[in-house]
């Protein structure tokens, strides 16, 4: 079973995407800030993670950085999914190293295309 | 609605658009014209149907036609007949018609415009490497309501994140608050006009790919067969048909056989070699895009 790090700081979010995704069949681990994410991902490297931008202590965009630096960080499946809807950031967190991009609000169908696009399900 | 009614709208599908629905499909009739007889000042679909029954009704039989028959699409749906269109159909036809520099694409239920224009952001790749080459894609559909909204190309932020990779919304579309426009030069590769398939169409000229998805299925098994003849006779030797996964000539028609390595595709049975076929290679020579069976 694949697991994804969901990281977002409203814990309703974290339970949304957990139900969404334990029925695409991943096992969740949770995160609420970028810094919680990347303890999470030094202790083991998920093969997604979903990923908010504004969150407080490290932002997404920091913590994608901070991932990619990291001894196999370019393995995991970075899907933002987050309110920052703009061009500008959508252009931002490709050149990160971000693999897909989720606009919130979202629903089951567009978590499951976007995980589909990058050959995680 | 009495069954009488239930007949009468059955009927009035059949005749205007081929669709035919099913007896045990009051459900959907209800679901989908409850609104329209809303708009339309009545309380329930028995009083849509007097009206209907009306001479001079014919806007309200139009919009009923349209909610009947309009389908929800979106980009790049079901990925496999897009991924055999720049794959496997456009470097065979650009093998084949090397003097011609042309292809012509006809989608043939557009809806709102998402098939037309996945085609067109694949072509779109296409035309800055393949210099003096043209791609038209026509989109029709039977309803013109739809049709409006596929030619303006906006789409909500919802419509532009099922099946389509973030990558090439960034590249093809510009934003416009929470909204999406395909960008100018992908919009006019494609012409939009209003048609019903059960008409004449031979006057729109010879395709090199017709996209039939998901259309045939609402016909009956004459419709079927009608439909598919004229496609044959409007399809170059060359050509290609793509139905939906649902769908198939088998049965049907001749005038087509499934292409032998890719389900969904079809190919003209004549097999008759196109006018302009580049020469044969001698032995030895790579050719591009070569290896196509069909």
């Amino acid at each position: 079973m694949k697991t994804c790090l969901v990281v977002d700081d409203s814990s309703v979010i974290r339970k949304v995407a957990r139900r969404i995704l334990e029925g695409l069949e991943f096992e969740i681990v949770e995160a609420e800030d970028g810094e919680q994410a990347l303890d999470a991902c030094r202790r083991q490297l998920p093969e997604a993670i979903l990923l908010d931008w504004n969150m407080p202590k490290m932002d997404g965009y920091e913590f994608l950085r901070s991932l990619r630096r990291l001894p196999g960080g370019d393995g995991p499946k970075v899907v933002f999914c987050t309110t920052e809807n703009d061009v500008a950031h959508i252009a931002r967190a490709l050149h990160a190293g971000a693999n897909e991009y989720i606009m919130k609000p979202f629903d089951k169908e567009i978590v499951e295309a976007k995980f589909q696009e990058v050959g995680l399900i | 609605m009495t069954p009488q009614d239930f007949d009468y709208l059955r009927a009035l599908l059949k005749e205007r658009s081929g669709l035919v629905l099913a007896a045990d499909k009051q459900y959907l009739a209800e679901s989908r014209l409850l609104p329209i007889a809303r708009r339309h000042n009545v309380s329930n679909l028995g009083e849509l149907v007097t009206k209907l029954r009306d001479r001079g009704a014919e806007p309200l039989a139009t919009s009923v036609v349209e909610a009947m028959t309009t389908n929800e699409s979106f980009f790049f749906r079901d990925k496999i007949p897009f991924d055999y269109f720049r794959d496997v159909i456009v470097p065979d036809l650009i093998l084949h018609h090397h003097r011609r520099h042309r292809i012509r694409i006809w989608c043939t239920a557009a809806a709102t415009g998402q098939e037309p224009y996945s085609l067109a952001m694949i072509l779109r790749d296409l035309v800055d490497k393949m210099p003096g080459w043209r791609f038209d894609i026509l989109a029709t559909d039977l309803s013109g309501e739809v049709l409006g909204k596929a030619k303006s190309g906006i789409y909500s932020q919802f419509e532009v994140q099922r099946g389509l990779p973030i990558q090439q919304l960034v590249k093809s579309f510009t934003q416009a608050g929470e909204q999406w426009q395909i960008k100018p030069e992908i919009r006019q590769m494609v012409s939009f006009r209003q048609l019903n398939l059960l008409h004449d169409f031979s006057h729109l000229g010879f395709f090199d790919v017709v996209f039939c998805r998901n259309v045939l299925i609402y016909f009956d098994q004459a419709t079927k067969a009608d439909v598919l003849k004229r496609l044959a006779q409007v399809i170059e030797p060359t050509g290609y048909l793509v139905l939906g996964a649902a769908e198939t000539v088998v049965g049907l028609t001749d005038a087509f056989k499934p292409h032998n390595q890719h389900r969904g595709l079809y190919v003209p049975n004549a097999g008759k070699e196109p006018t302009d076929a580049p020469p044969k290679p001698a032995a030895g020579t790579v050719v591009k895009f070569a290896g196509v069976r069909r």
